[in-house]
């Protein structure tokens, strides 16, 4: 895992629910990158399009709510997300993401001090949050020592395998 | 301890819990819905060869029920392959429903339980006192492998309900009401356990809506405390033992709150965000294009029979399609056999599958843009339901049947006498 990431913002608001993260309509794709190409498609349709591997997705409260579906966490993985900052995470979309090695940062009124385009530096371990663009400064919650041993890992399955092929 | 620390404690092989320590808990029903294949690849991913236990999994067709397309199609084929494989025989097919009310007709939800599913609307079990909560593929695949998930113990949020619901005033208003006041992430990683005067005058289908619609303000999962309503529901269903945990009293909540509901009128939750709640009244008189009756919030015999009263003898507006689905095959069954389908299929309904349907804009019932639709299901995100241009007004069902009839948004309790 790297422990600084460093890209450009892509921003949005508060309840950003799973069907805007990733309709409904393409839950019966099974392969991360097709699933990766409708990320965010029903908040921004041309997301896709300005995204790049390793850019930073800034949200205000509640981001992930609504249903469980793990292919918004995938679709956001499969595009090589750098880190989601938000006020707050909806519970299963953090357990999903987590899981998966994606770095969700805990940024109390981060969504006011980033705007689309601005160039972000989180680090991971001490929670500092630069936005270089502008030079604000902001401290995010720092990652638990159990979600930060999964994160490690790259994800929860490299630890789960481990455990299934000792056992 | 409150009885839901009780039940994680119980499921963890501890004494005691306290508020935010992580625990790992043996859970006692696994329930995979066919939106993910993915627990299967994950499980594979983590090197799984046989799950833990068979026994404590539920693989359950609802979501493509039946399957529209040849990637559903292809995707409930490895489910069935996969389930004849590992031994698993709760494989419930395409004719079962949604899972959480089909679980409960198969007598799978008791008191004291730990439920996971790979559906947010999990934490409608609270209504039987079961620790129901929803989670993705991949926690779901660590239970498939390891029997257990990790939980942290959560801050309990107390809902006290009193009053009496006036006429064509439902749970549904209720828990529209609260979600409109507290807003969408006001329940984040918190328990909610509703209590009160006003649940001894609710059923097990208006309960099992209040706890459903809980996820709507965040909620990890829903408690209702088991008493002779419960009890009475499950006695005729439930073959498993169980134990019926209490909280000790004088239990510090995290947050309490009291809703009078002798006041309260037909809610709606309105475009675009399911906190967005409004008197119905505000909107009487809006076109619908679309009502939907169904689902796991509002698809039981009870919802269906609301509708019934209200179209009973009558035709729905010319301008609207009334979808009406079942939530399960046990459902269907009792409004069969109690005339309910004969009256809304008389009254114009087009009735589909018992299944998820149109809840989320996967088949049966898309919108299309500019059209207005009601629902008696969950949620209004922005293209939940078909194209992003539809709007949607979640309210109770009778609201629903109300505007199937006049075509329009109108007050449900006139047609209640």
């Amino acid at each position: 895992m790297e422990k600084v990431v460093k890209g450009k913002a892509f921003v949005f608001g508060a309840n950003i629910d799973t069907d805007q993260i990733y309709p409904g309509r393409y839950l019966e794709l099974t392969d991360p990158k097709n699933i990766g190409r409708h990320a965010m498609e029903g908040a921004d349709p041309d997301f896709g399009k300005e995204f790049e591997a390793g850019d930073v997705i800034i949200a205000s409260t509640n981001f992930g709510c609504g249903s469980s579906r793990e292919q918004a966490a995938i679709a956001l993985k499969s595009i090589g997300v750098g880190a989601i900052l938000a006020d707050s995470f909806a519970r299963i979309f953090y357990r999903n993401a987590i899981n998966l090695g994606i770095p969700l940062i805990v940024c109390p009124k981060i969504h006011d001090q980033v705007k689309k385009g601005d160039k972000v530096r989180v680090n991971l371990i001490t929670g500092a949050v630069v936005n270089e663009t502008t030079g604000a400064r902001a401290q995010a919650q720092p990652l638990s020592d159990f979600v930060m041993r999964i994160l490690e890992n790259n994800g929860i399955k490299p630890l789960i395998r481990r455990q299934a092929t000792e056992a | 301890m409150h009885a839901v620390e009780r039940i994680l404690a119980r499921a963890a092989g501890k004494e005691s819990v306290t508020t935010g320590e992580i625990v790992n808990c043996r859970v006692d029903l696994g329930e995979v819905n066919d939106v993910y294949l993915q627990t299967v690849q994950s499980f594979y991913e983590m090197s799984g060869r046989k799950v833990c236990d068979p026994t404590k999994l539920v693989f359950l067709m609802d979501h493509y029920a039946p399957a529209s397309t040849i990637q559903q199609a292809e995707n409930q084929k490895q489910f069935r392959e996969f389930c004849q494989k590992q031994g698993i025989e709760q494989f419930f097919d395409i004719n079962q429903g949604v899972c959480h009310q089909a679980m409960v007709d198969n007598g799978l939800v008791y008191p004291g339980m730990i439920l996971v599913a790979t559906d947010s609307h999990t934490t409608t079990h609270g209504a039987f006192g079961a620790f129901g909560t929803g989670v993705g593929a991949t926690d779901m695949a660590v239970i498939m492998v390891t029997g257990k998930l990790w939980f942290r113990v959560p801050e309990i949020i107390l809902f006290r309900l009193e009053g009496t619901l006036p006429k064509g005033v439902f749970a549904k208003d209720v828990i529209l009401r609260i979600i409109g006041d507290l807003r969408a992430d006001y329940g984040i990683y918190k328990a909610i356990e509703f209590t009160g005067p006003l649940l001894e005058h609710l059923n097990v289908s208006e309960r099992m809506t209040l706890c459903n619609m809980t996820t709507e303000i965040g909620a990890k999962t829903a408690y209702i405390q088991p008493d002779e309503i419960t009890l009475d529901f499950l006695r005729s269903r439930v073959k498993h033992d169980f134990q019926v945990f209490s909280t000790d009293p004088g239990f510090k909540y995290a947050a309490e709150h009291t809703f009078s509901v002798s006041a309260l009128k037909p809610q709606l939750a309105a475009p675009n965000s399911v906190d967005n709640v409004h008197a119905l009244e505000e909107f009487i008189g809006i076109p619908i294009h679309q009502a939907f009756l169904g689902t796991c919030t509002g698809g039981r015999v009870e919802d269906l029979a609301f509708a019934a009263k209200i179209l009973k003898g009558k035709k729905i507006h010319k301008r609207t399609r009334f979808i009406v689905v079942p939530a399960s095959r046990g459902v269907l069954l009792e409004a069969m056999a109690k005339g309910i389908m004969q009256t809304l299929v008389e009254a114009g309904a087009t009735f589909v599958t018992p299944g998820c349907a149109a809840c989320l804009g996967t088949h049966e019932g898309i919108l299309a843009s500019g059209e207005n639709c009601i629902t008696a299901s969950s949620r209004n995100f922005p293209g939940r339901m078909g194209s992003t241009e539809a709007r949607i007004y979640v309210g109770s069902p009778a609201s629903v049947a109300a505007a199937a009839l006049e075509g329009q948004i109108t007050d449900p309790s006139k047609y209640l006498d």
